[in-house]
């Protein structure tokens, strides 16, 4: 199937990603998803045969699965498997410098700033456009370290001895619905593989975008840091608004071994008819770190609870996240801390916004077993509120037995008064500056843990928001 | 040129509570406005200001030839009025530079940006004309603050804002007397002839210290008598009973 389009006078810009590109696409799975569809991403990627068998496994756990609607919203029976395609490419490698890259797509990474964010700031960069990466890049003296950084497809095939040690290990294929069908058809996403004892000083950068409609986009991305190691990795995504739902449904597993730290911060800003259902979660060895700062704006409901089991003693593990739910949107997120040895610590920090009709849930699973001692844990969740419509959930389980432990809970809800608005309003500032400034506030610090660049654009993107919630 | 109330009504939607009231603030002029409890002192600030809680009906208020009552609060903030807060808001996790960079900034053109380190000498200078540590640019806006503090926070947001008519509700409660004293000396530092200002208080006590050029008596949402700096002592000395009697007498 190759769809035919060079009309390219319909394109419209801002700065939220909401523009789109005519799509040229050489390979495209069709409406719907069965076995033909993961054969013809088999065939179109040339995956090794345990692959196919992998994802063929993974199909068929993924129609045996139930929706989870017994415990999350009624809203994901709203997606329509049918109405997807699950693979989409122009059916080119990745290139390694933006002057190769096809022009629409080197434009769309334009506008989003990309380029430019690599040239100041990062080790390394991969743009994946649609299915596959369209950019990879890395650092000539991060790669002189040994450091790999490549998409899955690239990771697979060429670095199988490491890749197929921890592919699925973290997130094992039926560990709930949507890591089934990532299982299925994944493609895109990040490997990559930092040698014992490298720091990489620069972010590694990926950043996911969605051009198409009727599209579901499925990442895998696997970090593998070596004993000592120390990486921070950040992805950004977008997509346009279409007027049909797209679906983004990506599986991420970190492996941080002895003595290792893995940062992974998130900033997505997805389009209001995104569904938007992620599993992410790390392995913490012996003394290694793993901590989740996560950003969650837009999207039409997301359901995300970064996870980390910390599987040697004194690991540690940490979710900060930020969820803003404008009307039409639900930010259905939280963390889960599973701790599987000695001394060790975890620490969620989330701060939730709800606006208009917005709805943000927290749910949170702290788990420390009988056997274990010395383990910590400490929870804060606090939802914002603005305007009286908004509603927020906050379910914690956290289960500790023996009494050899320290956790804590912390929970809070707050509102916006109409005083406190009123009060900066009488100071000169517009209503949205007045409700961006309060919303900033509140998460000012949290935004403290993003890289610079970063908190720049969270505050950039909580401004867009705001400009928009209010008449 | 002036800030001009007339004929104003205004009050909450069940209770009428300013009731016809008149006032011509004009730049350089200091107005004192006392009354008892109840008498429509506060409301006549957040009427002024715009709070949506009050509705006009009837009435004009003008600001030298822009009428307020046609703007949205942060309008007529922009348009030069400033409040002055009894209870000034808390706001968790903005910074005092931030917020005051940020109220600096809304009156810039689009696209014009502070300069940044313009801002901080004169945001200094401000602070140690009213005695506050170089620590409070750094604080969330009134958050943990005391009394005094939150009123010396709104003296330095009047300084740096510079706005042609302030008005102060109440600013004197909660001070004490060399807190009082140092708000004052913001406050007389930023008369100017170009400057107006009316200072909404229960107690003679702060026009000791900010002398006005007239008082004026508001009861029962009107103003009732006015006079000049001695109004308020013999109100402190009198009460304002005899003023009751004395309207009674006349209507």
């Amino acid at each position: 199937m190759v769809i035919e389009n060079t009309d390219i006078s319909g394109i419209t810009a801002d700065t939220t990603g909401n523009f789109t590109f005519p799509e040229r696409n050489k390979y495209d799975s069709g409406f719907g998803i069965t076995e033909k569809t993961v054969d013809y991403i088999s065939d179109v990627k040339g995956d090794p045969d345990w692959i196919r068998e992998f994802r063929k496994k993974a199909l068929k756990i993924f129609l045996d699965k139930p929706m989870p609607t017994h415990w999350a919203t009624k809203d994901l029976e709203n997606i329509k498997f049918d109405e997807f395609r699950y693979y989409l490419s122009d059916g080119q490698k990745p290139k390694r410098s933006w002057d190769d890259v096809p022009e629409d797509v080197k434009k769309t990474f334009d506008r989003l700033g990309i380029p430019e964010q690599e040239r100041k700031f990062l080790a390394g960069v991969e743009a994946q456009y649609d299915s596959e990466a369209a950019y990879s890049n890395i650092k000539a003296a991060v790669a002189e370290q040994g450091v790999i950084f490549v998409n899955s497809t690239e990771g697979l095939k060429e670095h199988p001895e490491i890749f197929r040690k921890w592919f699925g290990k973290v997130i094992p294929t039926g560990d709930n619905k949507f890591s089934a069908l990532n299982s299925a058809v994944f493609s895109g996403g990040s490997f990559i593989y930092v040698p014992p004892g490298v720091k990489v000083k620069h972010p590694l950068q990926a950043y996911f975008r969605i051009n198409s409609e009727q599209f579901g986009q499925f990442e895998r991305t696997l970090i593998i840091a070596d004993e000592g190691s120390e990486v921070m990795y950040m992805e950004g995504c977008t997509a346009p608004k279409f007027e049909t739902a797209t679906l983004h449904s990506a599986v991420v597993e970190l492996v941080a071994m002895k003595g290792a730290k893995i940062q992974y911060v998130t900033v997505q800003n997805w389009s209001s008819n995104v569904f938007n259902l992620v599993t992410k979660r790390g392995i913490a060895h012996e003394d290694a770190v793993v901590k989740w700062i996560d950003c969650n704006i837009g999207s039409r409901l997301t359901m995300k609870y970064p996870g980390v089991i910390m599987k040697g003693k004194r690991a540690r593990g940490e979710v900060i996240s930020i969820a803003l739910a404008n009307s039409g949107q639900h930010q259905d997120t939280g963390a889960k801390m599973v701790h599987a040895a000695d001394d060790t610590t975890s620490n969620v920090i989330s701060k939730s916004i709800s606006i208009g009709e917005g709805r943000s849930t927290y749910r949170g699973l702290v788990h420390i077993p009988k056997h274990l001692k010395g383990c910590k844990n400490n929870t804060e969740c606090d939802a914002l509120l603005i305007n009286s419509k908004s509603r927020t959930d906050t379910y914690p389980a956290i289960s500790v037995r023996g009494n050899q432990h320290a956790t804590q809970h912390e929970a809070s809800v707050s509102q916006v008064s109409a005083d406190q608005i009123f009060y900066l309003m009488q100071r000169g500032l517009t209503e949205a500056e007045a409700m961006s400034l309060s919303v900033n506030g509140f998460i000012n610090d949290l935004a403290k843990e993003f890289p610079m660049e970063y908190s720049v654009e969270l505050k950039r993107l909580i401004d867009l928001e705001m400009e928009g919630s209010v008449g | 040129m002036s800030l001009k109330i007339t004929n104003l009504h205004a009050g909450l939607p069940d209770r009428e509570i300013l009731k016809g009231l008149n006032l011509e603030v004009k730049p350089g002029e200091v107005h004192a406005i006392m009354g008892p409890n109840g008498s429509g002192k506060s409301t006549l600030s957040k009427v002024m200001a715009g709070h949506d809680d009050y509705a006009v009906t009837s009435g004009e208020v003008m600001l030298d030839d822009i009428n307020l009552l046609e703007l949205s609060v942060d309008a007529r903030a922009r348009a030069g009025l400033f409040l002055a807060f009894q209870y000034p808001h808390e706001i968790p996790g903005v910074s005092n530079a931030n917020f005051l960079r940020a109220a600096k900034k809304a009156r810039l053109p689009e696209g014009e940006e502070i300069d940044a380190i313009k801002f901080y000498k004169e945001m200094y200078a401000r602070m140690d004309a009213l005695e506050m540590d170089r620590s409070f640019t750094s604080r969330s806006v009134n958050e943990g603050f005391s009394g005094g503090e939150k009123k010396r926070n709104e003296i330095l947001q009047l300084m740096m804002l510079e706005p042609k008519y302030a008005v102060l509700d109440e600013t004197d409660s909660g001070l004490d007397i060399d807190a009082l004293k140092i708000v004052a000396r913001g406050v007389n530092a930023m008369r100017s002839p170009d400057r107006g200002f009316l200072l909404i208080t229960h107690y003679q006590r702060l026009l000791d210290y900010i002398q006005p050029d007239f008082v004026h008596v508001l009861m029962d949402g009107k103003i009732v008598h006015s006079g000049g700096r001695e109004l308020a002592l013999e109100l402190e000395a009198k009460g304002y009973d005899w003023l009751k009697e004395e309207e009674l007498a006349t209507a």
